[in-house]
């Protein structure tokens, strides 16, 4: 009934992903760079043996890329590949104490696409956000 | 062959394991559809797989129990107890021919007619008492094979590619550390067993490609009779070994060329008789390993493809203009075929025209990194050619840096590698071409496609001659040409793959992340277009211009013999006049005095006896010849077609210019001939010799300057390059004078004296020659 989600910050909010569809997380150390892919793709980085796909969370919602500060990575496998989506910062796991509520209003520019409910943790209300539409990046969903 | 009963029986057995559940239900329960369809769909693999092996009785027993099991689904037969006992009975004996092919045991009973005869509704015959045992009886075999899960072998997969970067990792940190025989042997051992251990996992990964021909002698023979066509199908080189996984990518394009070939290639039987070609037609598949390629190809004798009516479908859809259809190549026509939506089938029919075009067979292919060729002549017949790499994963690279990123091409697409500097570069527009060995190819810059800044300067550029594996040739210039190596290669993300430059990605021997160029990929993006005629006019352009700087200037003259002479005009300094007088022999040679030089004459035998001469005075940068000569005719630039000299002399050969042969002067002869007397205009060596000496003005001076030096007196503030002092002299302050010789008058010399006996003519020689040729000149 409760899900286990993961709190982290993008864009100045504080979202909730499931945790469920989150492998891991991690601190960058390196990225190297994908010329000429899709504009929300940072780069490359190695994890272990394996090569992820990184993801700027911010160009993924399409508000402007001001320079991810924060180095924290939510490793995310999707379809076969393996993607680390940047954030600001990742808070912490907690247990939902209710199950998500729909959206009652538009969010805002780009959260829409991406935004799939609200969560209520005790006294804070979270965004609750799909990783795998976040990761598609907003050309995928320009229909 | 045994590979796949293998795989069928494992299969049967399989399914036949997973039907028990379903067959005991179904007894219970025989009006349960799912069950009814669980099992109806068992026989009816069972008798499709039978098609392939000679397996009459299983076919026979399978075909049956379809059969009526058909009966009771479409509801014109009741699934009544009766029926049920003698489905299960011809379920378990298909079993224990399952088991028996495996383990080469006879089975018990011979005899499925009463089986058969049961299913159609007659009581039942007791079974032979064989019947009775389960089906997995003791087998004196033990079981050959096993079915494995794809994604616990792709666990393994990427378990060994780990290894072997850990590996490689490991070989560079030796490398660096200090050398210990133990640690390398040890070393050595890990290395091998990983090689082993990778070998034996490629292996598993490997399937024979017989895999993918198995199913096509059935779908030629029902496409063929659907079709009311003949046709014949060999197949060749079922043993060629894949990986799995591009097995299963190119099972459904092969489909499709298949397809395509019974359907629009091979005519009817009557239109062959027509056309003198044998009824039944002929389509051959054939598979073969060539290097680190698999190429597999289709090819029939049917009507061929019509690259004019292919031209004419792309004309009306608008596709091409009628300047471009003009000049297309015969090979670009066929290609057409790849185009999406283009069809000349007079009606899409229900085999191959479902939408899955040649276009998606293309494109399927070159995901996998492979090409689609396509050959044919008309009424002869179509050959289609898929080339696939030969392993997904490991592939040899070359890796490379463009804009201080490392990057690796696939090997398979290189040519050569070259420096920027023995090319020739031409810029044509926007484009640049490159000329190897005469072979003209399009220059793509790496860093500038990229969008990135080089971090090499153009000239130091490194250049990669691609092929990419069907496509045209093309050079990329890189900031640096690194090392070759095996790579292990992952596919990339769509995101990445999007850009449409890169092949997948992999991981470097220190744990970064490296992308893999793809060779056609970057040709599309460059747009490297150009048609091989096109490239051929553009260039003839330029060739022409290049041809025009090779002309040399030259000044054309008569001789005072009267002959027609011609001399490089950048070596002439001067043309002037000098008096008769001027000129004399001397010292074995023809001189003229000028000024306060004197030249080495050539052109003329003597002088004139009165009057002026006109000369050239020839310079090589260093010394002067002049060169006697009767007037000036013009001065040219033409190219030099030279018809050289029988033997060396004043002249190198004859050239046509202007319809008139021309004797060209040879300035390099001429220098090397008269070079000893030429007068050297550059400084001299200076000698000083001390005033009001008799001895020294008479007698020496006359040898110190035919040794070349310049004689001033040696007064204060005289510098010199030798000063040549009696032994008695003191030498006047301050002379800075590079050497001080000394000379005695006496023979003899005590012991402790470095002078010279003036009349040593040897060692004054040698003295003053030694300081000549090391000293330079003051000035």
């Amino acid at each position: 009934m409760t899900e286990l989600l993961l709190i982290a910050r993008l864009g100045g909010r504080r979202i909730a992903f499931p945790a469920s569809s989150i492998e891991a997380v991690v601190e960058l150390e390196g990225i190297t760079p994908a010329p000429c892919a899709a504009p929300h793709v940072a780069g490359l980085a190695a994890l272990r043996s394996r090569v992820l796909t990184v993801i700027d969370g911010l160009a993924a919602l399409d508000l402007s890329r001001a320079g991810a500060e924060g180095r924290d990575a939510v490793v995310i496998p999707c379809e076969g590949h393996t993607y680390a989506l940047l954030v600001e910062e990742v808070e912490d796991v907690i247990a939902a104490d209710a199950p998500a509520a729909p959206l009652a209003a538009p969010v805002g520019a780009g959260w829409d696409r991406v935004a799939i409910g609200t969560v209520e943790i005790g006294a804070d209300l979270f965004l609750l956000v799909d990783p795998y539409l976040l990761i598609a990046g907003p050309a995928a969903n320009a229909a | 062959m045994d590979e796949l009963l293998n795989d069928f029986i494992a299969e049967t057995r399989d399914m036949a394991q997973a039907l028990s559940g379903a067959i005991v239900a179904w007894e219970t329960a025989p009006g349960d559809r799912e069950r009814l369809a669980e099992i109806f769909r068992f026989v009816h693999t069972v008798k499709g797989n039978c098609g392939f092996f000679d397996l009459p009785r299983l076919e026979k027993l399978s075909h049956a129990a379809e059969g009526a099991l058909a009966e009771v689904r479409a509801g014109t037969r009741s699934a009544d107890t009766a029926l049920v006992d003698a489905v299960l009975a011809v379920i378990d004996r298909i079993g224990e021919l399952v088991q028996a092919l495996e383990t080469g045991e006879a089975v018990a009973s011979e005899d499925d007619e009463p089986l058969i005869a049961a299913l159609s509704g007659t009581p039942i015959v007791p079974a032979a008492p064989g019947a009775e045992d389960p089906p997995e009886s003791e087998a004196k075999k033990a079981i050959r094979s096993i079915r494995l899960s794809v994604d616990l072998l792709d666990r393994m997969m990427n378990a060994v590619s780990d290894a072997v970067l850990a590996r490689n990792e490991l070989a560079r940190r030796l490398r660096d550390a200090p050398r210990d025989i133990a640690v390398e042997a040890a070393f050595e051992r890990v290395s091998a067993c990983i090689a082993e251990i990778r070998d034996g996992i490629t292996r598993t990964r490997m399937q024979r490609i017989d895999s993918l021909f198995a199913g096509l002698p059935r779908m030629v023979r029902d496409l063929a009779a659907e079709l009311g066509k003949q046709v014949r199908l060999e197949v060749d080189g079922g043993d060629v070994e894949l990986d799995r996984e591009m097995i299963e990518m190119i099972r459904d394009p092969l489909t499709h060329i298949v397809r395509n070939a019974i359907d629009h290639g091979i005519e009817s039987a009557e239109a062959r008789a027509a056309a003198g070609k044998k009824a039944v037609g002929t389509l051959k598949v054939s598979a073969r390993q060539t290097g680190n390629q698999i190429s597999i190809e289709v090819a029939d004798d049917g009507r061929g493809i019509d690259g004019e009516a292919l031209v004419r479908s792309a004309r009306s859809a608008g596709l091409l203009s009628a300047e471009q259809a003009e000049r297309l190549s015969p090979a670009q026509k066929l290609a057409l075929i790849f185009t999406p939506s283009l069809s000349t089938a007079e009606k899409v029919t229900a085999i191959s025209g479902r939408g899955v075009g040649m276009d998606v067979v293309r494109a399927n292919i070159e995901r996998i990194g492979g090409v689609v060729d396509v050959d044919s002549r008309p009424k002869q017949g179509v050959r289609l050619c898929l080339r696939v790499p030969l392993t997904l994963t490991i592939i040899p690279a070359l890796t490379i840096s463009a804009g201080g990123q490392v990057f690796a091409v696939p090997r398979s697409a290189i040519d050569e590698i070259l420096r920027v500097g023995a090319i020739r570069i031409d810029t044509v527009g926007a484009a640049e071409i490159a000329t190897i060995r005469g072979r003209r190819v399009p220059l793509v810059g790496l860093a500038t496609l990229l969008g990135v800044a080089a971090d090499v300067a153009d000239e130091n550029q490194r250049i990669v001659l691609l092929k990419p594996a069907g496509g045209d040739a093309y050079a990329l210039a890189v900031d640096a040409v690194h090392d070759h190596e095996e790579l292990v290669v992952k596919p990339a993300a769509p995101a990445v793959m999007a850009a449409g430059l890169y092949a997948g990605t992999t991981l470097a021997d220190d744990g970064s992340p490296i992308l893999l160029l793809d060779p056609s990929g970057i040709a599309k993006r460059a747009g490297i277009t150009l048609a091989e005629s096109e490239l051929h006019q553009v260039l003839r352009d330029t060739t022409e211009e290049a041809e025009a700087e090779r002309e040399t200037s030259l000044l054309l003259f008569r001789t005072l013999a009267g002959g027609r002479c011609a001399v490089p005009v950048m070596l002439v300094e001067r043309i002037e006049d000098v008096p008769a007088g001027a000129i004399s022999f001397g010292a074995g040679k023809l001189r003229v005095a000028i000024g306060d030089r004197i030249l080495p004459l050539a052109g003329c035998d003597a002088a004139p006896a009165e009057g002026k001469l006109r000369i050239l005075r020839l310079t090589d940068g260093i010394s002067e010849i002049a060169y006697g000569f009767a007037e000036v005719i013009d001065i040219r630039a033409v190219p030099l077609d030279l018809h050289p000299a029988a033997a060396p002399g004043e002249v190198a050969g004859v050239a046509l210019i202007d319809d008139v042969q021309v004797e060209l002067l040879d300035p390099h002869w001429l220098f090397a001939a008269q070079g000893d007397a030429a007068s050297e205009t550059g400084a001299q060596p200076v000698c000083a010799l001390p005033e009001g000496d008799p001895w020294m003005e008479s007698m020496l001076r006359p040898l110190v300057e035919s040794l070349g030096y310049r004689v001033v007196a040696a007064r204060e503030g005289v510098a010199a390059d030798i000063l040549i002092l009696s032994e008695e002299g003191e030498a006047p302050s301050p002379v800075k004078a590079g050497q001080v010789v000394r000379l005695r008058a006496r023979r003899d010399a005590s012991a402790s004296d470095d002078s010279i006996y003036r009349y040593d003519r040897a060692a004054l020689i040698g003295a003053l020659s030694r300081r000549a040729a090391n000293g330079g000149g003051h000035d």
